[in-house]
């Protein structure tokens, strides 16, 4: 599929959970808030006013804590909800105008989805979850048990293909549930909170290996967590929700370096800046003259690394460079030390 | 004072006459489609009758091994294949041999016309919610009813024998099964259902890949009380006709003959323990991999 046929457009979308959603979406879109809307007329405002672009071939992580609408808005990408109100689009076709028929194929090849808590079926082995997928499909038994052995090797679980979700931990299952979702070869890959259920250092392998196959297989990912670093070390672009509503949308950057209101300053405070601000954000134009005396980073370079590099030389300022060495700009020492 | 001791009751006139009504009525409907109700039943007759000679026809050693063999391979415990012949040849030695198969033939052919009926009106009943309240309230008063009550009708439309007392059994065992299958596809973890609905299955798919493979355990359950409550049943039909363990436990009511009243009793429990045993083992090695689905 082309870049342009992935990308998910979604616009002033709002969920409200109740008898009569509708009745109530102008209230909203005039500034009803959710407490309000919750207390004197019992409907739940779920999402309000949502419009983002998710690009192709990129990883969209959206971010907020529980109850901040974030399985809400992931279920309406797949249309596992309706929208109240608003549109999407994925790769300018309207989800929402499909037919019962239409929408059932888009959910077998269009998307995959990983669940929180795996959402395995128990009553199979880990080669039969794998093929699920396929199967619903109606690709051929033998077809779909070779995509399933190639994706259970490629996630690590060689050997446990005739093994029940039951018999392993919590990381591997959610192993299964990442190559049941890729043996489908989808465009879309929907991660709900996927590794939110897994240990620190199991999620960071995870975290690892899905950066490791998003090399190779530039899908559109949309995903879901709570934590900060995850967003950060995943996300080329974040979203951040409370409430139903976002309240800040851009890079990781943009987010740790300005933080839209409190709440987001209370979030990124806690986070390793050295590691995940990356020098280019700094960068102002040359005004040093180019010498090569200067300490090079190369572009991309996290702070903490670029510290180390001024610790060796006494210069204050020092170039940052692209992959033939070029110059393409520089960062002081001092603004450095300030976004630490 | 006289009215507050003797309730105030409609009419005894009026009420013969209602009675008379439907009875009346009842015994008009069996008297004029009477052949046309036998020839419909016709064909189930034939099958029982099948299913009886088979079990009292066939040598002893090859019943015995038969349901050994099939209690193994439903439990894959050696100790409940031995129960299985322990208990039926201390029937044998008994006497009860030929009472003991026809019991078994008609419990086996109730409890498979009950999974029969019941399973797709337990799907029915998850189904569609209209159905489902329905057959709620119907199950309801099936399950307190007196079971003697059910042979009435089936007396009337059908006589007395074989056919009627099976028809009796079934719809005395239905219930459970069509409860458990409701209940069976209703405890599936909603995540999982989520999962296959993100996976684009049809309603189909799911019910058949996803719901009807992860209710089966609850399902098994339910077959199991079937198969008791058939069981049961048994004694009662025998006044209908059925034979079998059934009419001895009749018989020694009604003469007073304890000991082979107590000998019969003995010999249904034996057979309730076998089929409990097995179908509980099977349901449980089906279960062996789903710690995790009803959490
Ligand atoms: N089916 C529903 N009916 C009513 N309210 C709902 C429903 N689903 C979600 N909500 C409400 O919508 C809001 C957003 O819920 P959602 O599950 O999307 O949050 P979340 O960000 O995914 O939270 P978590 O981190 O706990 O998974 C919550 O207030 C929730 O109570
Ligand atoms: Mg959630």
């Amino acid at each position: 599929m082309t870049d342009q046929q992935t990308a998910i457009e979604i616009r002033s979308l709002y969920k409200i959970f109740g008898s009569n959603p509708k009745a109530w979406v102008e209230q909203v879109r005039n500034g009803m808030s959710k407490a309000e809307l919750a207390e004197k007329h019992s409907h739940i405002l779920g999402l309000n006013d949502i419009s983002i672009s998710m690009p192709a071939s990129k990883i969209q992580v959206i971010m907020g804590l529980s109850g901040s609408g974030k399985s809400t808005l992931i279920r309406h990408i797949n249309r596992l909800i309706e929208p109240t109100s608003g549109a999407i689009t994925i790769g300018g076709r309207d989800v929402l105008a499909m037919t019962e028929a239409e929408q059932r194929e888009f959910r077998r090849s269009g998307t995959a989805m990983v669940f929180q808590r795996f959402a395995l079926l128990p009553h199979r082995s880990v080669l039969d979850n794998v093929t699920f997928g396929l199967e619903v499909r109606g690709v051929g038994a033998a077809k779909a048990r070779d995509a399933a052995m190639r994706w259970i090797e490629r996630v690590g679980l060689k050997g446990f293909e005739n093994r029940y979700p039951t018999e392993l931990s919590g990381g591997m299952q959610q192993r299964v549930g990442l190559a049941r979702a890729l043996s489908n070869d989808t465009a879309i890959l929907l991660m709900d909170e996927a590794y939110s259920a897994l240990d620190p250092l199991i999620r960071t392998d995870m975290q690892t290996m899905l950066l490791e196959l998003q090399k190779e297989l530039k899908k559109t990912i949309v995903f879901i967590t709570h934590d900060l670093d995850e967003a950060l070390r995943l996300g080329d672009g974040i979203v951040i929700l409370r409430d139903g509503s976002i309240i800040q949308q851009g890079s990781g950057q943009d987010i740790l370096l300005r933080p839209a209101d409190d709440y987001i300053r209370r979030f990124v405070q806690d986070v390793n800046r050295g590691r995940f601000i990356k020098v280019d954000s700094l960068m102002e134009p040359v005004t040093a003259a180019p010498d090569d005396s200067l300490p090079r980073f190369a572009s991309g370079m996290a702070l903490e690394d670029a510290v180390k590099r001024f610790s060796g030389s006494d210069s204050p300022a020092g170039l940052v460079v692209d992959d033939t060495g070029k110059p393409m700009g520089q960062v002081t020492l001092r603004r450095i030390m300030e976004a630490l | 004072m006289d009215w507050l001791f003797t309730f105030p009751q409609i009419d005894p006139a009026h009420l013969l006459s209602v009675k008379r009504f439907i009875d009346g009525s009842l015994k008009a409907l069996t008297r004029s489609y009477g052949t046309a109700i036998e020839d419909f039943f016709y064909p189930l007759q034939r099958v029982l009758i099948f299913f009886e000679k088979m079990m009292t026809g066939a040598p002893w050693l090859v019943v015995i091994a038969v349901m050994a063999g099939f209690a193994w391979l439903a439990s894959r415990r050696w100790q409940v294949a031995v129960g299985v012949i322990v208990t039926l040849a201390m029937i044998g030695l008994l006497g009860l041999w030929k009472d003991a198969m026809t019991t078994i033939s008609l419990v086996f052919t109730a409890t498979i016309f009950s999974i029969a009926i019941g399973i797709p009106l337990g799907i029915a009943m998850n189904r569609y919610s209209r159905v489902g309240k329905a057959m709620q309230a119907i199950l309801d008063v099936m399950q307190t009813m007196p079971p003697f009550v059910y042979l009435i009708p089936v007396v009337m439309l059908l006589g007395i024998g074989r056919v009627p007392g099976f028809i009796a059994v079934v719809i005395y065992s239905v219930p459970p099964i069509i409860r458990l299958t409701d209940l069976g596809i209703r405890l599936v973890d909603k995540e999982v259902l989520e999962a296959a609905d993100a996976f684009g299955c049809s309603s189909s798919q799911k019910l058949w890949k996803v719901q009807m493979p992860l209710a089966i355990p609850t399902i098994m359950a339910g077959i199991n009380q079937t198969i008791m409550m058939a069981l049961g049943m048994v004694v009662i039909a025998s006044m209908i006709g059925v034979q079998g363990l059934g009419l001895n436990v009749l018989q020694a009511i009604a003469n007073q003959y304890f000991t082979q009243g107590i000998f019969s009793g003995f010999a249904i429990v034996g057979i309730a323990i076998i089929f409990d045993r097995t179908s509980q083992a099977y349901g449980n090695r089906l279960q062996k991999h789903r710690g995790a689905s009803h959490d």
